[in-house]
Parts: structure tokens; C-alpha cells; sequence
């Protein structure tokens, strides 16, 4: 048998049944990481129409082991994944729970994230390892904006790419955040806004970077013949992928186009069937402004350079051809720290038909696509909502 | 005079050549002894032929700017370095990349570029630190 057909035979054997956020989201200090973690869980599985006790394989990434999780919940799984590459982990765990779900290694899987990354309740405190404390923070490398803007430095001067451009990507993001009533931005924002905002670390200003915030969001996926039973209508993975590149920039081949993006896109988009300009909407990880463009580039969507133009062009936004970040993304609407899990929870419910005024009309085939650190891993999602 | 940046911590075995070299003001970077390639960041197998033949080599210090940032906060308490400050990704004349910060520069998007060239200069933060940081060429 060969690789290709190995793929297409995990193509639409599971299905997201459940999906949500914590109680509440934005800044919780009175709110410990752990209880994210169990608020989402024990939503989703009520969206989804189980109970916890059906649960028996837990997937979460970051600094809660699954057997943290499993014991929160008083449960005892029968399969655990602790894959930790970055913010995407969440979304490739929904491959690694097909997988597993396939092979009966579990029959119900929930993904749990829960981070309290505004408040830092119940967080342990974070060391740096041989590379970056020997080779970056003596030189004021640190947190995600002193790096994600050296890759933008260069596309700029690649591909002649403007702060005017990357700041049309905050401004769509927002009129979208605009029709979400949990998103925590949504007072409309201009180019000029954007740009006149307070620097940080060019070619950023505070608005060109994600929120910092308090939240929890779960997953729980099934296979199809137990998805009779639950109480919302199944999401099908159509197809998934992974892959990682580098951790330092300093080992990305070209800062320009993520080849962890495209590995993981293209191994999605074969299992799926699909090609890369076969959607109706789209789920990308918005950390900065810069981020969805050069992951458009890097996943095939749009030609290089030429990513930004989905948005300066009126496509991404509310009645656009081509709906990107329908939740208002990191840049809004919520981003933790690990947002990954939030855009396959939005993509859910866009495929559900369940999001009233920013519910993107005739929506059957959904792309999800999400980095960790610096573009260094990336897993894709083709998700539908028919089998 | 007082410290303004954290120091490399940890500093590991497999580096040692390189933070000996730099206190003598070297930028010693490691060189494979079975294919040949100049890599960063030090490790004890070739990144590309993997073999455990690792050798050194003393770079040029010349280089380009690859890619820049300019901080206008500091993200870490004992970064002290004044605001504005130049963020450097260098591309080295022996081909590896590294991060550094670009001094003896007006921190102005306008005065940076991107390829533009680039040579060490040598900062002692102690007996035992030195950092190889960049300025344009003149």
C-alpha cells in the first residue's frame, strides 16, 4: 500500500463533536490555569452531549501533563498526548486523536488547552534552555514580538510588503470580532489606527500583535458511528498534517515561507482530496499581523507575496469571497498564549451553521492552519461538515 | 561598569571554543571536519552530514544585515539597554545566521536595510563574557 493511499484512509474516520470555551475569557485572576483547563472540558463534553465519564483519551499541550488533566477530571484515560511544539500543538492533536480514535486506541478524545496567560495564575515560571539563554536573550531576544518581526523585515524587503498592508490585516481581523459577542476588541479600528499605535518592536505596533489573555477552550472528537448519539451535528476530519522546521530563526532556511506550513498543509490537503483554493473559509493563527499572509503563501492559497492582497482586498472580511478569522482571531478576539485550539472551535462552529451574524453563508469545507513559535511548526485541518 | 544585558546562561560544553574565542576577541564558529559546513549554533553532530567531526574555524565578522527590529520597550528586567535598540539577524560571510544587535546606528527604519553590510565589533561584559555585536560597515 502506498503513503498516498496510507493517507487517504484517515480521511473523514472521525468527526469534532464537541466544542467550547471556558466560563469566561479576557483577565481572571481569580481563575487558576488548571480550572481553564476543566471549565472548557466540561463544556465541550456538553456540547457534545457526553459526559466525562465517556472520556477516555485526553490530549493537551503546554505546561499541564495529560495526567494533570486526566486527574482534574477525575478520569483514567486510556491513551494521552503531550505533543508540545508551540501554539499549533492543539490543532495537531486533532490528527493524533483521529489516529487513535481509528485504531481504537480511544473512543472518545478531548483536547484540552487552559492558560492563564494575562494573569499567570497557577503558572509555573518559565526557564530559558541552551539556545535562547545563550544565544538571544543577551541581546534582548525574548518574548514572540522581538522575533516574529524579523521575519516581517524581510518580506517587507522581499516582496516590497508596507506596515500599511500588514495593518489592513488587523483591521479586517477586527470588523469580524465586531459580529462576536465574546470577542474582547470590537470597537472598529482604522489603517491610520493601527499605524499610530504604540511601537513596541518595529515593524509592530501593540496593535500588529495578538492579545494576552485569560482562557480555556476544549475539543472532543469521536468516530462516526458513536457521533450518532451526540447532541450537535459532526464535524468530519477531512484531512490533517504536521511538521516542524526550526525552533531558532536562525535555522529557518527562508524567513519568508514556512516550510513546516507547507509540509503540514500539503500532507492535509492530499488526505483530503482537496486543493488549496477549495474553501469557503478560513482558520489561520494570528499572532501578528504579518502571520496569516506568509502562512497563506507558505500553505499554496496565495502566491508569494502576494498573501497580504486576500486582505487588503476586501476578500477576509464580513462578506468578502474568502472569510479569514471569523472570531475576531488572536489579534481580537482571545489569545492566550497557545491559541491554537480556539480556531478549530470557531471553524466548528462556522461548519455547524451556528454563528449568527458572522455565520459565513454556504460553508461545507473549512481550512484550519496554526504555527508554533516562529513559524517553526504547523499543523492544517481540512474540516466539513458532511462526511 | 554595570552589566546593561543579561549574560548567556547557561553557557554549554559543546560552545566552549566559541566564548573562549570571544574573550580573546575571535568569532570562532564550528566547522564540520567530514562535508565542510560552517554552522551555527554550535552542536556536537553535523547538522548536515551528520557525522561528530566537528572542528573550528575563525569567521571573518563580516557579514550582512539579514533581517532587523528596532525595540522600543525592553521585554526582559535585566535588559537595559537604552530605547530605541536594534535587534540584528546577521548572515555571516561563512554562511550562518545569527542573532546580535546592530550598534553605532541611528535605531531609524529609515537609516537600516535589510543586506546591508555588516562587521563584528567585540562588547566585554565581564572576565569571562565577551558578545560579538554588529555595525554597518563604513
Amino acid at each position: 500500500m502506498s503513503a498516498v493511499a496510507n493517507l487517504r484512509d484517515l480521511s473523514n474516520v472521525a468527526c469534532i463533536v464537541g466544542v467550547d470555551e471556558s466560563d469566561e475569557m479576557g483577565t481572571l485572576p481569580h481563575k487558576s490555569q488548571l480550572s481553564l483547563h476543566v471549565e472548557a472540558v466540561t463544556n465541550a463534553v456538553r456540547d457534545a452531549g457526553l459526559k466525562i465519564s465517556d472520556v477516555d483519551g485526553v490530549f493537551t499541550a503546554g505546561q499541564h501533563s495529560p495526567a494533570t488533566i486526566g486527574e482534574a477530571l477525575g478520569i483514567t484515560p486510556r491513551y494521552v498526548d503531550g505533543t508540545t511544539v508551540g501554539g499549533c500543538s492543539f490543532i495537531i492533536m486533532v490528527g493524533h486523536a483521529v489516529a487513535a480514535l481509528h485504531h481504537g486506541l480511544c473512543d472518545v478524545a478531548v483536547i484540552s488547552h487552559g492558560e492563564s496567560g494575562r494573569s499567570q495564575v497557577g503558572v509555573s515560571p518559565r526557564r530559558d534552555t541552551a539556545i535562547p539563554g545563550q544565544y538571544e536573550a543577551p541581546y534582548g531576544f525574548g518574548p514572540a514580538p522581538t522575533m516574529f518581526g524579523l521575519i516581517t523585515t524581510r518580506h517587507m524587503h522581499r516582496y516590497g510588503t508596507t506596515l500599511e498592508q500588514w495593518a489592513q490585516v488587523a483591521v479586517s481581523t477586527r470588523k469580524w470580532a465586531a459580529l462576536n459577542p465574546k470577542a474582547l476588541r470590537r470597537e472598529p479600528i482604522t489603517v491610520q489606527d493601527v499605524l499610530k499605535a504604540r511601537p513596541v518592536v518595529y515593524p509592530f505596533t501593540v496593535l500588529n500583535i495578538c492579545l494576552v489573555t485569560d482562557a480555556g477552550g476544549a475539543v472532543v472528537l469521536t468516530r462516526p458511528d458513536r457521533a450518532k448519539d451526540t447532541a450537535k451535528r459532526p464535524v468530519y476530519v477531512r484531512g490533517f498534517g504536521e511538521g516542524t522546521e526550526h525552533v531558532s530563526l536562525t535555522q529557518m532556511k527562508d524567513l519568508t515561507f514556512s516550510e513546516a506550513t507547507r509540509i503540514s498543509g500539503d500532507k492535509a490537503f492530499r488526505m483530503a482530496g482537496v486543493g488549496p483554493s477549495d474553501f469557503q473559509h478560513i482558520m489561520l493563527y494570528d499572532a501578528f499581523t504579518s502571520g496569516p499572509p506568509i502562512m497563506l503563501e507558505s500553505l499554496g492559497v496565495a502566491k508569494r507575496g502576494e498573501g497580504v492582497h486576500f486582505f487588503t482586498e476586501g476578500r477576509s472580511t464580513p462578506g468578502g469571497s474568502l472569510p479569514i478569522n471569523t472570531n475576531g482571531g488572536g489579534l481580537s478576539y482571545t489569545h492566550t498564549g497557545m491559541y491554537g485550539i480556539f480556531p478549530i472551535i470557531e471553524a466548528t462552529r462556522q461548519l455547524r451553521g451556528e454563528c449568527g451574524p458572522r455565520q459565513v453563508p454556504g460553508v461545507h469545507t473549512s481550512l484550519v492552519n496554526g504555527m508554533g513559535g516562529m513559524l517553526s511548526a504547523a499543523g492544517t485541518l481540512v474540516l466539513s461538515n458532511e462526511a | 561598569m554595570e552589566i546593561d544585558r543579561p549574560l548567556p546562561n547557561p553557557m554549554t560544553p559543546e560552545a566552549k571554543p566559541y566564548w573562549d574565542g570571544l574573550r580573546e576577541q575571535k568569532l570562532m564558529l564550528p566547522k564540520c571536519g567530514a562535508c565542510g559546513h560552517v554552522f551555527w549554533y554550535p552542536r556536537v553532530a553535523c547538522p548536515k552530514c551528520h557525522t561528530r567531526d566537528i572542528g573550528w574555524i575563525q569567521s571573518s565578522g563580516r557579514g550582512t544585515l539579514h533581517a532587523f527590529e528596532i525595540g522600543y520597550q525592553s521585554f526582559n528586567k535585566a535588559f537595559k539597554v537604552p530605547t530605541p535598540y536594534v535587534l540584528a539577524m546577521v548572515e555571516l560571510a561563512e554562511g550562518p545566521r545569527m542573532l546580535s544587535n546592530l550598534v553605532n546606528v541611528e535605531p531609524d527604519p529609515k537609516k537600516l536595510r535589510c543586506d546591508m553590510p555588516v562587521e563584528v565589533v567585540f562588547s566585554k561584559l565581564t572576565d569571562n563574557v565577551t558578545l560579538p555585536l554588529f555595525q554597518p560597515v563604513r
